[in-house]
């Protein structure tokens, strides 16, 4: 297996075999949901930090439910209850946290980059679960995770992402990912809300989603924040769907088994119509439940490397004692 | 006063268009007989400067000394220590402390505060930088400002600059205009780049900079006044300043040293030491800063030096404040990624950092020429040093450069002919025990009682 960092703060870098690992040990852990006793012992001892900076309801359920799945203990912090708004910095927060021997910290904030700082200043392993506008690595992981299953190894199949790529950190994590896994990858979205220089991630750009949506195997649609109208990137969001709504007449014309997806919360009747969202094509809920394995998985393969590292301290500590 | 020799170094001067082997005799603060092999017999202190440059000091006219307000920052007597460290003994500090120095009052409290170098105090354009009212501009001119800005952000209405600009004229001293369009630049911490979308931070474009570069030079051909470009930074505003100065507007520019030397990728480490404002910009801007300094359009190098405490940048990226340290750093940057790169000759670059900045604002500085006062830097061209923490005299560390290497050092700095900084006496962080040999080595720096 090839598996050996022990933080997970984007998928910027890795490579298609690193990913490959994550989506064949998420296949296991997710047999194991199937289960009537859905939980493993395997992380027991272990503690885990919920830090979260920024409102979030599925991606910090879905890690405490693959956490406890693990057998894991848990501790939760969210900003409205912590002492951030008491004007306490990250940094402090962090040394806190860290004092509490918590080994794995499980992190969302609003500031790209928060991750990354708390790695320089804390030994826990640190899982990114969405910093500002950069990544989101656990949602892209469970999105090629489910693709995986409808339209099987992803390198050829042509993904199109549809939306607000300029603010989503999951369309940059998504677009790495799908990178590195082979596949071709085309982003559509209105000219404003597409990021400078994103085609040299290696995907395609377009502004035409019939065009782009042509022949598609797989349409990811991005939620549409109703207030970027007032930041002037949008007339409306109704000329929005007008460009770029995803309709059930729009589907019709792509390919007959093509997959729709969206990460949710979805804003009905604006990037995506209702009847898509609950219709046949859609694996929206599915993309929900595949994301507490690929969380186990994350969860799992980062703890085994800690291990690893401890019983190498552990073993070098016998040397020297002999 | 101390009558002062320095011996057999490379006297470079471009304002006397002097550059080679001589002594320089200091006497009463000025500048005395500069030729070839001094015998004086009569001097306190004799400097070696065998294979070291002998330059004017350094002037810098874009530095925040931080004081009033912000002490734990920066003083303005660290400032100047720090200052003199690096070779700088003229120094212009910005306005925008806390309170802003719109006021005859602050600014000459500014101007006689015990500093080791000269502080010429820059004041506002407008009363509390607050974009609405002018300052009274000859009662500040009289209490000894240099220069006006607003720096740290622009006049945003435009007739209100106009009027600054018309008034300022009349008043006989130039407009520093900082340039960046706050509806442009937003919230945005990050050049919008490749390097922005993969950072995910958002982005700041180059029009930010360069709209309000090209008001600001339309407005200065519309009123006749100086204009000064603060820290210009990209390729769209070195060609607008070229094309107004071929067109005969008055106005100067400068750059900074992180301008011609780093680029937007360093923000993907998310070190809030490279979070600045103009920010890093793309390597072709980098190319287009650098060809601005060869060819003249860029007047001058500042070192923009913004000090922060370390609680202050220890934080997010987006979350710290933006800036810098440089004053340290100004001289060794600029010998390292101009010269040593060959950008620049040693010449040009020198005058980059004297004469240039002297001449935007009028100062009397930056030159050797017998009579003037007794400002020198000599600096080693061979030091390299890997940049630490505890190397820096400011109060503040938030410097890019640190864990990098730099080539090419102040060792011993003059200002009206006191020695005000010497690597030889530095206390501390310093190489300790090998300090002495380091002295004969380098400096070659004697003191005679």
């Amino acid at each position: 297996m090839q598996w050996t960092r022990r933080h997970l703060l984007g998928l910027e870098g890795l490579g298609r075999e690193e990913i490959v690992t994550v989506l064949d040990t998420a296949t296991i852990f997710k047999e194991i949901l199937d289960r009537p006793v859905k939980k493993v012992p395997t992380l027991r001892g272990v503690t885990i930090a919920n830090l979260f900076f920024e409102a979030s309801t599925r991606t910090r359920m879905s890690f405490e439910l693959a956490e406890k799945r693990l057998s894991a203990d848990t501790i939760n912090f969210s900003a409205s209850t912590s002492s951030v708004k008491k004007g306490e910095t990250l940094r402090d927060t962090a040394r806190n946290i860290e004092a509490m021997m918590v080994d794995m910290v499980v992190m969302r904030h609003s500031s790209a980059g928060a991750p990354h700082f708390l790695a320089k200043h804390i030994d826990a392993s640190i899982i990114n679960a969405g910093d500002g506008t950069h990544e989101h690595p656990t949602q892209a992981l469970l999105d090629l995770f489910t693709m995986r299953e409808h339209v099987g190894d992803l390198k050829g199949k042509k993904v199109v992402i549809v939306g607000d790529v300029l603010h989503s950190r999951v369309a940059r994590s998504d677009v790495w990912g799908l990178c590195a896994m082979g596949a071709d990858v085309a982003l559509v979205g209105p000219t404003t809300f597409m990021p400078s220089e994103i085609e040299k991630m290696g995907a395609v750009v377009s502004h035409d989603l019939e065009e782009a949506t042509a022949g598609a195997d797989i349409v990811n649609i991005l939620r549409i924040q109703r207030e970027r109208q007032d930041g002037g990137f949008l007339p409306s969001l109704r000329e929005y769907t007008r460009l770029f709504g995803v309709t059930a007449e729009r589907v019709a014309r792509m390919r007959d088994d093509v997959v729709i997806m969206h990460p949710g919360p979805i804003n009905r009747g604006v990037e995506l119509a209702p009847d898509v969202a609950d219709g046949e094509r859609s694996v929206i809920l599915e993309q929900v439940t595949n994301g507490v394995a690929v969380r186990m998985a994350v969860l799992y393969l980062l703890s085994r490397v800690r291990a690893s590292e401890r019983t190498e301290e552990t073993e070098l500590l016998a040397e020297v004692k002999v | 006063m101390s009558r002062i020799l320095v011996k057999g170094g490379r006297v470079v001067d471009p304002v006397v268009g002097v550059d080679d082997t001589l002594d320089l005799v200091i006497d009463g603060g000025k500048i005395g007989e500069v030729s070839k092999s001094i015998e004086a017999n009569d001097v306190e202190t004799t400097v070696e400067a065998d294979g070291l440059i002998v330059a004017p000091g350094l002037v810098d006219i874009h530095v925040h000394l931080r004081e009033p307000g912000n002490e734990d920052a920066e003083t303005i007597e660290s400032g100047a220590r720090a200052a003199a460290h690096g070779g700088v003994t003229t120094v212009a500090a910005m306005p925008n402390t806390d309170p802003p120095i719109d006021s005859a009052s602050w600014v000459e409290f500014v101007a006689t505060r015990p500093a080791a170098v000269s502080v010429h105090p820059i004041a506002a354009i407008t009363m509390g930088r607050r974009g609405k009212q002018l300052t009274e501009m000859s009662e500040l001119r009289d209490a000894g400002a240099v220069a006006f800005s607003d720096d740290g952000c622009s006049v945003l209405d435009a007739g209100l600059m106009r009027r600054a600009l018309d008034y300022a004229r009349m008043v006989g001293l130039p407009v520093i205009s900082h340039c960046e369009d706050p509806t442009l630049a937003g919230s945005g911490t990050a050049n919008e780049s490749y390097s922005s979308t993969r950072a995910g931070l958002t982005p700041v474009p180059a029009a930010a900079e360069e709209v309000m570069v090209a008001r600001d030079i339309i407005l200065a051909r519309t009123t006749g006044a100086r204009l000064h470009v603060a820290h210009i930074s990209t390729a769209g505003s070195v060609e607008l300043v070229r094309r107004a100065k071929a067109d005969g507007v008055p106005i100067t520019c400068e750059t900074c040293p992180h301008y011609f030397s780093l680029t937007d990728e360093e923000v993907l480490s998310y070190d809030s030491s490279v979070r600045v404002n103009p920010p890093l910009r793309s390597a072709a801007d980098v190319r287009a800063v650098r060809a601005g300094l060869a060819d003249g359009t860029i007047d001058a190098v500042a070192s923009d030096h913004a000090p922060h405490t370390h609680e202050d940048k220890e934080v997010e990226f987006d979350a710290a404040p933006p800036g810098m340290i440089g004053l340290e750093t100004l001289l060794p940057v600029t010998l390292t990624h101009l010269v040593l790169e060959k950008v620049l000759d040693l010449n040009r670059a020198i005058t980059l950092l004297t004469a240039g900045p002297a001449g935007v604002l009028g100062l009397a500085a930056g030159t050797l020429s017998p009579g003037a006062n007794a400002d020198v830097c000599i600096i080693d061209p061979t030091a390299t040093r890997t940049i630490e923490p505890s190397w820096f005299v400011s109060k503040s560390r938030n410097s890019p450069w640190i864990g990098r290497e730099l080539q090419g050092f102040a060792v011993t700095t003059i200002r009206r002919g006191e020695i005000v900084s010497a690597e030889y006496d530095r206390a501390g962080g310093d190489a300790g025990a090998d300090t002495e040999d380091r002295a004969r080595r380098r400096g070659k720096l004697a003191v005679h009682a």
